[in-house]
């Protein structure tokens, strides 16, 4: 992968930034837009913010990301007040009785790719070059540390009221359950801070790279936006990732299932495609593409964007209409999540799809 | 009585008059200054041709541009206050924080944020603090501004906050005029929020502007109604308009496919408008335009106004062809000059409808410069052409259904009998389209916001929205008995345990009367 490693961030960044984030959200995630407002007012105030590789810090040295939780859509109306991931950050460092040394992304896509910058540029912390992801996933036990044996609590969360909640579970996913109870209460979106570690414990659990990542994909479809040329082929050369389809979207069917937002879209081929046509699978985010005779293309946890083919932009799961013509890329995962217990909290299986996984490149090979 | 439909665009004032159903006929003359005189000049010029008495016109419809183009080209703004009700929320990206700064400083940038605002369940963040509210009265009063946007949080899921305050605010700024923003926009505090202060913005100039056309009205001898066409083709009251002035901003669009719509008879297609430097797309669905589901930028300012959903390409009549380079077509063009660089009008530019006029399709001019490039050479740049103009219509088109493509505009001639495999047709009239799109404006209710379904079914919920819509149309002018549903659509709010669903519902009824 030819990325090139960020050292800082600067309010110039912030629109690839919030580009990538939206390519790394995989049709979900929410937009970045109000987190990179947010990010780029808070750098214009106090400065660009120090991007550190995870080798940086002290094996006992304080890490923590911090994030917004709930609906993307509530927050889009109820803008943050601005000061409650400081909040969260500052009451979960008082009951630790410990300052924090860095913070990092909880997740590399979506609004949550943008939100962090704005804190780190306000406290003066720097930002890890990691998440826990690696992408977009919808509940926040769905993270590399979670694989780590590291618990998401003592986690808090804050509302713009001034309200915060330390949250102690006996594991990750009644943390998810308490925190999302938590959240509607709070309006329905809320800031939070979680899964505190230490710098020996944050070298192995965090996704390395993410931010660098991030702002490398941001810049490539920014470049090829301006040279009027689709980023997907820069994309699969420089990322390693893979032109799955090309096609226009032919159908798309939605329903609500336990609260997700799930559905399907059929994609009928164009251009070197022409003939098939494929079908995408999705629950906030993209996370299975089949062939028409069934036999998959793609599974979560490797990331399926989409993009659209004339302009480049991502496409959310929320956008997709009949008539798009787009482009259906595909990039593995990080290696992380193709482990065992990686795939148990992020596989086929998790989302209810009765599939063993397979990797993308050898789906495609 | 007969109906007569108005276009002011940039350059024409186009009129036309209609008989129910019917184009009687159409005039177009140019659009003046002072705007009154040109639409005068059309009226007057109407009425002569048609030989219909003044009296006999039951109303007159306009589309207008002028709203658009003032925020477009930053003048006649006034000085604007914006208020935010959101306390303690809300607080971290101020009003107009996204706009460019021209604008922002040609309306003074003048915010100020309080108390109040609602969850998205509808409990209130804050109460409403009115100490708080008479403060920001005198505050705006000292500044001198009358022209106030209130923008309360989930105001489209509760209005009542806006509504309160500015009862508040207007009892110690009697003279002032106020914008609610749950009075035009849609849920996403950012966007609805520019397009109040937009609106309140133009006040004054709409003002002016409603003044104008009923003096324009007056001085050809009418006294009946007049109405002005809105974003999705519906009508607005003269008086509506005069405090809603953002409603008009996509009318252009909108009326050119509406009207192309009717003059086919094609209440479900795609229309296609070709003008000199680049083409418009866009799906009919109905009769009405299918409308865009992201933000609009207008003069760089983001909101989020119904528009239709419109995909617009670089090609025109216009568009200079380039054999020899890898992207042949365009994207210049040489625009309004082609009567002097084309090459069937003697110029040495090789122009799209120079590339039509070589392979016979239109016969304009001199063929004879085209014609010598040789078929093989047209036919492979034509080719190219009739790609972009399938994929935009591909990309616009909303079923597989074969519905027919609709060409107008003055670079239609590039079009063939076939678009893909949708047939074309080419409409009669079709320079007329916007003004016939005004004239056949029917009227509108609208509801958009969030039902909680904890004590109430979708249907009901549904029920509900369908009632407060068309409550909303009757009480613009809509015939209660002619009113349906024209879209509805409901999505559950994602990465959130159920039971809280976003409705959108439109109906549409004749005008009454």
């Amino acid at each position: 992968m030819s990325v090139e490693p960020i050292k800082t961030i600067e309010k110039a960044d912030m629109a690839d930034i919030a580009l990538g984030g939206a390519f790394l959200g995989t049709g979900g995630g929410g937009d970045p837009y109000i987190g990179k407002l947010m990010a780029e007012q808070a750098l214009d105030e106090h400065g660009p913010v120090r991007v550190a590789d995870v080798d940086e810090f002290d094996d006992d040295a304080l890490i923590m990301p911090v994030a917004m939780m709930g609906a993307p859509t509530v927050m889009l109306e109820k803008l943050p007040k601005g000061t409650e991931v400081g909040t969260a950050l500052s009451s979960l460092e008082a009951y630790l009785g410990a300052k924090a040394d860095a913070i990092f992304c909880v997740e590399a896509g979506g609004l949550n790719s943008t939100i962090p910058v704005a804190v780190a540029a306000a406290t003066g912390l720097p930002i890890v070059d990691g998440d826990g992801m690696g992408r977009a996933f919808p509940e926040l036990q769905m993270v590399s540390m979670t694989m780590h044996g590291l618990k998401a609590t003592p986690m808090v969360i804050a509302d713009d009221k001034g309200n915060s909640i330390v949250i102690n579970a006996v594991d990750n996913l009644a943390t998810e359950k308490f925190a999302r109870v938590a959240t509607v209460e709070m309006g329905g979106a809320a800031l939070i801070a979680l899964y505190p570690m230490r710098g020996a414990e944050a070298k192995k659990a965090i996704l390395r790279g993410s931010m660098s990542l991030i702002k490398s994909i941001g810049r490539i479809i920014d470049a090829e936006q301006a040279a009027n040329r689709n980023p997907a082929q820069a994309l699969a050369s420089e990322l390693n990732g893979i032109r799955l389809f090309e096609g226009r979207v032919h159908d798309v069917e939605r329903r609500t299932e336990g609260g997700f937002a799930r559905g399907s879209c059929e994609i009928v081929g164009l251009g070197p495609n022409d003939g098939a046509s494929i079908t995408l699978e999705f629950q906030n985010e993209f996370l299975i593409a089949r062939r028409a005779n069934g036999k998959p293309l793609a599974m979560t946890p490797d990331l399926i964007c989409l993009l659209d083919l004339e302009t480049g932009q991502p496409i959310t799961t929320e956008q997709i209409r009949y008539g798009f013509r787009v482009i259906v890329f595909g990039l593995p995962c990080n290696p992380q999540w193709r482990s065992d217990h990686g795939l148990e909290l992020v596989g086929p299986k998790y989302f209810g799809y009765e599939l063993e996984y397979q990797p993308i490149e050898a789906l495609n090979g | 009585m007969y109906r007569i439909g108005i276009d002011v665009g940039g350059t024409n004032t186009d009129a036309v008059i209609m008989d129910g159903e019917k184009l009687i006929l159409g005039v177009k003359s140019p659009t003046t200054q002072d705007v009154t005189s040109g639409i005068v000049a059309s009226l007057t010029q109407v009425l002569a041709d048609s030989e219909i008495a003044t009296d006999q016109i039951g109303a007159v419809m306009i589309g207008t541009t002028h709203f658009t183009n003032a925020v477009v080209e930053r003048r006649r703004l006034s000085k604007t206050a914006a208020v935010r009700l959101c306390l303690p929320a809300a607080e971290c990206l101020p009003p107009m924080v996204d706009w460019p700064d021209d604008i922002r400083e040609t309306v003074g940038g003048h915010y100020w944020m309080a108390k109040g605002g609602n969850e998205f369940d509808g409990r209130e963040i804050s109460a409403l603090d009115e100490d708080e509210l008479k403060g920001i009265a005198e505050a705006i009063g000292k500044q001198s501004i009358d022209t106030i946007a209130i923008c309360s949080v989930f105001s489209p899921v509760n209005d009542e906050m806006e509504r309160k305050a500015r009862d508040i605010l207007a009892a110690r700024l009697p003279d002032a005029n106020f914008t609610l923003s749950s009075e035009i926009g849609r849920l996403g505090i950012l966007e609805r929020e520019n397009a109040a202060i937009m609106n309140a913005s133009l006040r004054a100039l709409s003002a002016e502007t409603v003044e104008a056309f009923g003096k324009a009205l007056e001085s050809a001898g009418l006294s009946c109604p007049c109405f002005i066409t809105q974003n999705d083709g519906t009508l607005m009251s003269a008086e509506f308009v005069r405090a809603y002035p953002v409603l008009t901003f996509a009318s252009g669009p909108t009326n050119s496919m509406r009207g192309a719509s009717f003059l086919t008879g094609e209440e479900n297609a795609v229309v296609v408008d070709v003008g000199g430097t680049s083409t418009d797309v866009g799906s009919i669905i109905k009769g009405f335009p299918r409308q865009a589901s992201t933000s609009v930028d207008i003069g760089g300012v983001r909101t989020n106004f119904r528009m239709p959903d419109v995909f617009s390409f670089a090609l025109g009549g216009g568009t200079i062809i380039k054999p020899e380079e890898d992207q042949p077509i365009g994207p210049q063009s040489v625009g309004y000059r082609i009567h002097t660089e084309g090459l069937v009008f003697g110029g040495k530019t090789l122009t799209a409808t120079d590339v039509a006029v070589g392979l016979g399709m239109a016969d304009i001019g001199d063929r004879e410069p085209a014609g010598s490039l040789g078929k093989t050479l047209l036919s492979k740049m034509y080719a190219i052409m009739d790609e972009m103009i399938v994929n935009g219509v591909e990309r616009v088109r909303v079923s597989p259904d074969k519905i027919p493509v609709l060409a107008v505009g003055g670079g239609s001639i590039l079009m063939q009998d076939q678009v893909g495999e949708l047939p074309v047709i080419k409409p009669e009239n079709f320079a007329v389209a916007n003004a016939v799109g005004a004239a056949i404006g029917q009227i509108s209710g609208e509801v958009d916001r969030i039902f909680s379904l904890d004590k109430t079914s979708r249907d009901e919920a549904l029920e509900t929205a369908r009632e407060e819509a068309t409550q909303k149309a009757i009480a613009a002018g809509a015939k209660p008995d002619s009113i349906e549903v024209l879209d509805q659509e409901d999505v559950p709010l994602a990465y959130l345990p159920g039971n809280a669903t976003r409705i959108h519902l439109k109906v549409v009824g004749d005008l009454d009367g």
